[in-house]
């Protein structure tokens, strides 16, 4: 144990320290040419938002001092209980809530805003890793993955009753994390067959694909008719997945759209298929809203604009015409990324891009190399949950996904973001100074 | 669990990489391999502002200007920047305006420019109300003040010449000359305004500005790099002198006709009237759609430019430039004499002369001087017939030929738009009015000016600049100097000296004497100077006019041209004063004082009773409007009649297509029902 009688901050991992450093002053540095202006008498002015994120930079970087400082057994034996809390809030935020821009998912005490769901993903992170790696628990048998489920998933439920969907989406990365500890090879065939299934169920009409999937039923049936003849399960199956699908296809999605999801969601996801919104899922008393045309289709031609007018050298520092003169939407916080994209171009976007993939990996290599369980589960919860972020985000600048409002990590505006990735990669940190501890 | 070769973080890994892949491919065809995103984000980022630079003045021959832009303010408003919390009294109370009229203005402009932007509140303030808002603007936040320039004619003269402004119009802006030019846009529309449009115009600037998603322009774009400077328009200086002008106006008021005069030396023009002439300030900005209208329906025409587009028969006034012919093609020699005994009667109907006492066609020198009429229809028939040309139709030819160089029958080329012509007979003329069958008899009126023969004021000054140069003119023009600079390209036209025969300087010398003696003993003694050798010849000219279907003889029109001093003329004019009577009386005596006003620069005091009359007397004729409206009858019913045939036309056609069409529909149905 020679490694833990060096000082604390050279134990620290390098790279990930770098990375970070790194995308925090591409973040400041964005939302800094976004508000820029030619007749600003200084760049130091705290009613712009540079000035306000390097703020909560200090406070974030301060919180991760008092991280360092932490025995690294807290976070284990905190696990659970800040698992209570984060539900807690959650629950609390449900009645109590105070409604931003339509969602309902912000806590105010005082002048102080927090989004609780940002913050429970610390929380929940932390639970899984205990309950992964807690020696009681088998990970093979379907109760234990059942609970895993259960841990990862409350919270997102809580949060979609806030009316924030895009927030608990993020929560669906514990997956790829339950999937490393061993959920079987089958949960990622399912979950791809499943947007392919969704896909088709958008784009294509119910008629005809009902038709195309009883065929394709029946096909497959033709082709292992001796295997059906046999085995009584693989009539079930098949007639069990024809029959999922059917449902899925013909009575959830239409259901789900009319009835669980706001228009404006709806609507999105029709415009990221480039796509009109049939008729059918039109609500009643929200047709008013359709006379200022589509929004989202907006948001995402103007950032689509700004990004592909950057070319490949992009147009400079603080000459981005799009950006700055707020022709994006949410141009500081979601589609901060138009900012690197027009001004930046494609090398800078690339550059950005390959920065948060080294940071990912960097998170996975760290996790792959921690003697205890706990940490390993928790390297790949922090890298997930940017992988998810970063994934959703930068695909919806671009039109690969619809808009959902979750930010790009540590780039975009806003305290709550900020602090929760800064937090969940310091405690990574402090974890991996102790990599050769076993943490129970 | 954990080992490096464990596939599921092998497969995680992969899939971070794959996505960010996908994002890249994604980026590369967004922002290298399409250019459409860039196309749109400048079309929607980019402000293109045009920025007109300052239209040039017009300035007299001392600079004085004549026309030139005046500052004027619009009160601005962006609505929703104007707080609640506004004292609307205190800003209505500046204005002069009430409280309704406050709510409407700010609707007008929240309708016409939206809330976000600037919209105009108040066009052109009035000095008080500039002035009184401009102090308290502290107090009206949301509010601003903003300057542009109008047109503007210090003085009221000249309006036809110097001309006006007005938007293209939409047929304007099809042809090639207004290329670049947009909707909206400001042009000359007449006078001088229109044919040095290039000049006064300037160029245009543009300037690029980012723009944000409210259309609302903020910095430069680039810096500014793309930016064209706009040019001002550069001033005219005129041969124009605004105290002649506003003299020849005074005298020529309440009369109809025009007054042109020109320095033989440079072509340049002195003055030009109009007459009646009417304040250019009614026809500039916002005013002109009041007062058009007005001034077009006017009976006596003051839109019509008298000097450039109106003909008269030149009468007596024809002359000088009949015996220049006569003499020059050897006709006659200047000692040739007539025996008038008050009247021609060679071609078998009498053609009076005025005078009947013997002698007062001795030779040409008196002939010119009594203004004989038969020793001028005479000697043009001399002129014509002369053994030379073989015959008549030959000898109108070289005529014809003459006074074409003298610029009779063709535009003058003069810098203001809209010239006309006149009239110049040839033998094609004559061939047609009497099949063939004419002699020097059937048109020996046009020796004496009268009959088939007509010319514009210009004409006859430019006529005056020959007979006073011997032989050479510049076109007329008014323009000296473009920018201070006289030798700009666009004054080319007007430094070229054509020189329009080789008649030689004696002959010249005998008409000069003749227009003398005119003045000093003849017609046009009214017209005498002191110490100035003034060369001159009335003329008054027979005219009729239709009243009520009917050719009614008219008073005479009173014609007066002249040049002074006879050595180094330094002015050549021509008057025409309609239906005044006879020659010397009104035009000669305008043209008198004119010289004398510009020659000597005052005008004796025993002239002033001259001056009297001429201010007083109301010379337009009582038929005016009588004639006038007989006139715009006719054409009302002409366009009727066009109207009327075109709308048979018309049906006849559509009449025509539809049988043609039912026909056509007929025969497909049945083939179709012959196929089946």
């Amino acid at each position: 144990m020679s490694a833990a009688n060096k000082s604390i901050f050279s134990r620290l991992d390098a790279p990930t320290v770098l990375l970070y450093a790194a995308l925090v002053a591409i973040g400041l540095t964005a939302v800094f040419s976004v508000e820029y202006r030619v007749t600003d008498p200084s760049i130091f002015m705290m009613s712009k938002s540079h000035m306000k994120q390097l703020t909560w930079f200090g406070i974030s970087l301060f919180v991760g001092l008092l991280i360092i400082f932490t025995d690294s057994k807290f976070f284990s034996s905190f696990a659970y209980l800040s698992y209570t809390i984060g539900l807690f809030l959650l629950v609390i935020t449900i009645f109590a809530g105070v409604d931003v821009k339509g969602s309902h998912s912000w806590l105010g005490v005082g002048s102080v805003r927090f989004q609780p769901g940002e913050v429970c993903k610390i929380f929940t992170s932390l639970a899984i890793s205990k309950f992964l790696s807690s020696p009681e628990t088998n990970f093979q048998t379907l109760r234990h993955r059942l609970i895993g489920v259960a841990i990862a998933l409350t919270p997102a439920v809580l949060i979609i009753l806030q009316k924030e969907t895009g927030l608990a989406l993020v929560y669906f990365c514990f997956f790829l994390v339950m999937y490393r500890e061993g959920l079987p090879n089958t949960i990622l065939i399912i979950g791809f067959s499943m947007i392919a299934l969704t896909l088709a169920t958008l784009l294509i009409d119910r008629w005809v694909l009902f038709g195309i999937l009883t065929g394709l039923a029946i096909i497959i049936g033709y082709l292992i008719r001796r295997e059906l003849r046999r085995n009584v399960l693989a009539r079930v199956l098949l007639i069990g997945v024809w029959g999922f699908c059917m449902l899925f296809s013909q009575v959830l999605v239409p259901f789900s759209f009319k009835h669980v999801l706001q228009k404006h969601q709806v609507e999105r996801i029709y415009t990221t298929l480039g796509q009109k919104m049939p008729e059918a899922y039109e609500k009643e008393g929200a047709k008013d809203s359709n006379k200022k045309g589509n929004v989202s289709d907006y948001n995402v031609l103007q950032s689509k604009i700004a990004i592909g007018s950057g070319g490949f050298w992009g147009k400079g520092f603080l000459n981005g015409t799009s950006t700055k003169n707020e022709f994006v939407p949410e141009q500081n916080t979601d589609f901060i990324f138009c900012a690197v994209g027009e001004q930046f171009g494609f090398a800078g976007s690339a550059v950005l891009i390959g920065i948060y993939v080294s940071l990912m990996l960097r998170l996975v290599y760290l996790a792959e190399r921690q003697r205890s369980a706990f940490s390993r589960v928790y390297g790949y919860c922090v890298a997930s949950i940017l992988f998810f972020h970063f994934a959703i985000n930068i695909s919806m600048t671009i039109g690969l996904a619809p808009v959902i409002g979750i930010t790009l990590p540590l780039l975009s505006y806003g305290g709550s973001s900020l602090l929760s990735f800064s937090i969940l990669i310091f405690i990574m940190l402090r974890l991996d100074a102790d990599r050769s501890v076993m943490i129970r | 669990m954990s080992n490096a070769a464990n596939p599921r973080q092998i497969a995680i890994r992969l899939i971070f990489i794959s996505m960010a892949a996908i994002m890249l491919l994604r980026l590369l065809f967004l922002q290298v391999f399409e250019d459409k995103y860039k196309i749109m984000a400048n079309d929607i980022a980019i402000f293109r502002k045009v920025v007109y630079p300052p239209r040039g003045a017009i300035l007299d021959r001392k600079g004085r200007p004549l026309l030139y832009n005046e500052r004027v303010y619009d009160l601005m408003v962006t609505p929703n920047t104007v707080p609640k919390t506004l004292d609307t009294g205190l800003l209505c109370n500046t204005l002069g305006i009430d409280k309704a009229t406050f709510q409407k203005l700010i609707t007008r402009a929240r309708v016409r420019s939206g809330s976000m932007r600037k919209g105009v509140f108040i066009e052109e303030l009035s000095p008080e109300q500039s002035a009184r808002v401009q102090e308290n603007m502290y107090n009206f936040p949301g509010f601003e003040v903003s300057e542009r320039f109008i047109r503007t004619y210090p003085n009221p003269y000249a309006a036809l010449m110097l001309g006006y402004i007005g938007e293209v119009s939409p047929e304007m802006l099809k042809k090639e000359q207004y290329a670049s030019y947009t909707q909206g846009d400001y042009t000359g529309m007449n006078g001088l305004e229109r044919s040095y449009e290039d000049v006064l115009r300037g160029q245009r600037g543009v300037h690029f500005l980012e723009r944000d998603n409210f259309n609302r322009p903020r910095d430069p774009y680039k810096g500014g790099s793309l930016d064209t400077p706009e040019i001002a328009g550069k001033n005219l200086e005129l041969y124009l002198d605004e105290d002649l002008q506003a003299y020849a106006e005074k005298l020529m008021q309440n009369k109809l006709g025009s007054v042109v005069a020109i320095d033989p030396q440079t072509g340049g023009i002195l003055t030009m009237v109009s007459a009646p002439s009417y304040d250019p300030n009614l026809l500039k900005g916002t005013e002109r759609a009041r007062n058009y209208s007005k001034l077009y329906r006017d009976a006596t025409h003051p839109l019509l430019n008298r000097a450039t587009q109106a003909t008269y028969q030149p009468g007596s006034t024809m002359k000088p430039m009949t015996g220049l012919i006569a003499l020059d093609v050897g006709a006659i020699t200047p000692s040739f004499g007539y025996p008038c005994r008050g009247g021609y009667y060679a071609c078998g109907k009498k053609i009076t002369c005025l005078h009947s006492e013997a002698g007062h066609a001795a030779n040409f020198r008196i002939a010119l001087a009594h203004s004989c009429n038969s020793y001028f229809v005479h000697i043009f028939r001399l002129a014509v017939d002369a053994a030379k040309f073989g015959g008549v139709k030959k000898g109108v030819q070289k005529w014809h030929e003459y006074c074409s160089n003298f610029g009779f029958g063709r535009r003058t080329g003069i810098d203001i738009p809209f010239e006309g012509k006149g009239l110049l007979p040839d033998s094609n003329t004559y061939n047609r009015m009497y099949h063939g069958s004419w002699n020097s008899c059937t048109m020996l009126y046009v020796g004496m000016g009268q009959g088939e023969i007509a010319l514009t004021p210009i004409q006859m000054a430019n006529a005056m600049c020959i007979i006073a140069n011997k032989g050479y003119y510049y076109t007329p023009h008014f323009v000296r100097a473009i920018g201070n600079n006289p030798k700009d390209p666009h004054l080319q036209p007007y430094l070229e000296k054509h020189v329009v025969s080789h008649i030689p300087d004696t002959t010249f010398n005998v008409i000069h004497a003749g227009m003398q003696d005119v003045v000093e003993h003849g017609t046009a003694m009214v017209a005498k100077l002191d110490g100035i050798e003034v060369c001159a010849k009335t003329g008054t000219v027979e005219n009729k006019a239709a009243i009520n279907g009917q050719a009614i003889k008219m008073q005479n029109h009173s014609v007066f041209v002249a040049f002074a001093p006879r050595q180094h003329p330094r002015i050549a004019i021509a008057v025409v004063v309609e239906n005044a009577g006879f020659g010397a009386t009104w035009a000669g005596t305008i043209a008198s004082l004119l010289m004398e006003k510009y020659l000597t620069d005052s005008v004796r005091a025993s002239r002033k009773p001259l001056e009297e009359k001429m201010y007083n007397a109301n010379l337009i004729s009582k038929y005016t409007y009588a004639i006038d409206s007989g006139q715009r009858a006719r054409d009302a019913a002409r366009r009727q009649r066009l109207m009327e045939q075109r709308a048979t036309r018309d049906s006849l056609q559509r009449a025509e297509d539809s049988a043609r069409a039912a026909t056509f529909l007929k025969k497909y149905y049945l083939n179709k029902n012959n196929k089946r």
